[in-house]
């Protein structure tokens, strides 16, 4: 190897026509192919999930196919010296019959760079679990009491707006879709909504003209209700529009609108968790859907794309 | 006449020179700044050239009135507007400061694109600057999430919402978007931490990404020279050579037979 290197000065004429592109990879069309094949796919998640499977196999041949081209000449050189940086602890080979020495300033340069490893560590891990950790652990918001029951008069809407955590105050202001659906079982039974689009998260609209707003005094903070009759919810944003049950009816949204769970507590009606609904059947209080955690807007519960989500905080 | 004229000139010049002299002794510095302005470019460099240092310019001008922006600004939900009211209505020339920062903020992205726009289109990403091209990459990425993070700082409607729908985009990301999303609002749902959040990163961890990446941009264009047009009689770039560090042990570089010194550049043997 030290054979084929020399000094510059020694070489003073140029040498890139004789050797051109020694390093560079050939010529191949495979990239505008493997481009193709990522548009197809592309294509193929809003279009058609088969034109995107396609488009994968098309993906990973021409993928292929390119890296065989472009390492055509690497692999067909000739066995190159291995360019293996040689373990710290076994530079200092000796010659043949000498045994292996360990001086001690290879002992002190790993001493000291194992001891700096650890220091880092220490302060990095702490630190990087601060930053990350507190937005997955203890997020849960209280329960929120949301005033007397016969505020909630039977087969009415009630645009509900509360604050779900009044110690971090006003920035956790939100609101919700109440209707009393009268008694199931003996049981009072409410379909409580959140206004929250599941697109990408913008407040949706109750469609439909707004009454006159009170405000209701409760144990925790006051709430406002706006009584309403809507045909449905509508998102401002990017048009997402779903029926009285939540459930999808046009635009971009990918399930039905998230609920909250919810109890009764000496006669008033107190909100629980938020959680994720994939499509509501029925209607009301017969209403059944499958219950989900809560989940971000646009992020698939059901179908064929909750593969993408296999784990959610 | 002329004489006393040179003496007083050399008195002078010597007056201004023994404190340049003395930096330069100690620190290299006087040269090391020599060397920057004087390297030699392509004779036939145009205008086209300096948006790179345009772009830096631009940044400069962000961190400056941001800098000055944050003696004023309180990055807490309950006073975060009602400090940007003041800034701009209240405090002299606040509105201009403020103005600088906001207007900046897309000059900055613009130039970033023009720049790119011309590297690609003179072809000066090609060998041996392509390191140079990924930097930028990397630049272009950061300053776009500036500009996210920063769009929720006014803390009204319009860069409420945005951030809301910003932030849920992220979710959406196959596995990992729904923890990213969590990761920026703090929380499942944009809070008090989430202005917060969105500051430090706006203020020190990106700027930080940002001066650190540049200083090698930089580093790397005066290492490799600036690149002639694609029409120019100059070569783009340095002749293609091989460089000998790579094919030594990083810990301790052995003397090859030729006892080559480890950071030489050699170049290779023609095949016979």
């Amino acid at each position: 190897m030290a054979d084929e290197l020399e000094r510059p000065e020694e070489t003073s004429e140029t040498h890139e026509h004789e050797d051109p592109g020694a390093h560079l990879p050939p010529p191949t069309i495979w990239p505008f192919a493997f481009a193709g094949a990522v548009a197809l796919i592309l294509v193929g998640l809003i279009v058609s999930t088969w034109a995107a499977v396609v488009g994968i196999v098309l993906a990973v041949i021409f993928g292929f196919l390119w890296i065989r081209d472009v390492t055509r000449d690497v692999r067909a050189a000739p066995e190159p010296e291995p360019v293996v940086a040689p373990p710290p602890l076994t530079v200092e080979e000796g010659e043949v019959g000498e045994p292996e020495r360990y001086p001690r300033s290879k002992f002190l340069e790993g001493a000291t760079l194992g001891l700096g490893a650890v220091i880092g560590g220490i302060v990095t891990v702490p630190a990087l679990g601060f930053a990350v950790a507190p937005a997955f652990v203890g997020q849960e918001d209280p329960d929120v009491d949301l005033g007397p029951m016969d505020s909630y008069p039977e087969g009415e809407w009630r645009i509900t707006t509360f604050t779900a955590d009044p110690e971090k105050g006003d920035v956790t202001r939100r609101t919700a879709y109440i209707r009393y659906n009268g008694l199931l079982n003996e049981v009072p039974s409410y379909t409580i909504i959140s206004n929250r689009c599941v697109h990408l998260g913008c407040p949706t609209q109750p469609q439909g003209p707004p009454g006159e707003e009170q405000t209701v005094e409760t144990s925790v903070a006051p709430v406002t209700l706006i009584p309403t009759q809507p045909s449905g919810f509508g998102c401002p944003c990017h048009g997402g529009a779903y029926d009285t049950e939540g459930n999808r009816t046009a635009g971009p949204p990918v399930r039905a609108l998230d609920r909250y769970e919810y109890s009764i507590i000496n006669g008033s009606l107190w909100l629980g968790e938020l959680y994720s609904v994939g499509e509501v059947e029925g209607e009301g209080a017969d209403a059944v859907a499958v219950r989900y955690p809560a989940t971000d807007p646009g992020v698939h519960v059901d179908g064929f794309e909750q593969v993408l989500y296999p784990i959610t905080p | 006449m002329a004489r006393t004229k040179s003496n007083r000139r050399q008195q002078l010049e010597h007056v201004a020179l023994v404190p340049v002299d003395w930096l330069e002794e100690r620190s290299g510095f006087v040269g090391a700044i020599k060397y920057f302005l004087f390297r030699k470019v392509p004779h036939d460099t145009n205008w086209f050239h300096t948006l790179g240092s345009a772009t830096l310019t631009a940044f400069i001008v962000q961190t400056v009135t941001g800098v000055i922006l944050a003696f004023y600004y309180k990055p807490s939900p309950n006073e975060a507007y009602d400090s940007i009211q003041m800034i701009t209505n209240d405090l002299t020339l606040g509105w201009l400061v403020r103005g600088m920062h906001r207007w900046g903020a897309s000059v900055f992205i613009i130039l970033l694109f023009l720049h790119m726009g011309r590297v690609f289109l003179f072809g000066a990403y090609k060998y041996p600057r392509e390191l140079n091209w990924l930097l930028g990459v990397l630049l272009l990425v950061l300053a776009m999430l500036e500009g996210f993070t920063g769009y929720l700082l006014p803390w009204d409607q319009t860069a409420y919402w945005a951030t809301v729908v910003g932030i849920n985009l992220n979710a959406t990301a196959p596995f990992l978007g729904p923890f990213i999303a969590d990761f920026l609002r703090g929380g499942q749902e944009i809070g008090t931490n989430t202005l917060s959040i969105f500051y430090s990163m706006h203020m020190l961890l990106i700027p930080g990404g940002l001066i650190a990446l540049i200083t090698l941009h930089v580093y790397l264009v005066i290492r490799l020279g600036v690149s002639s047009p694609p029409w120019s009689s100059d070569p783009a770039g340095m002749e293609r050579t091989e460089v000998v560090t790579a094919k030594r042990g990083l810990v301790e570089p052995r003397p090859r037979g030729n006892g080559a010194a480890a950071d030489e550049v050699v170049r290779r043997q023609p095949e016979p």
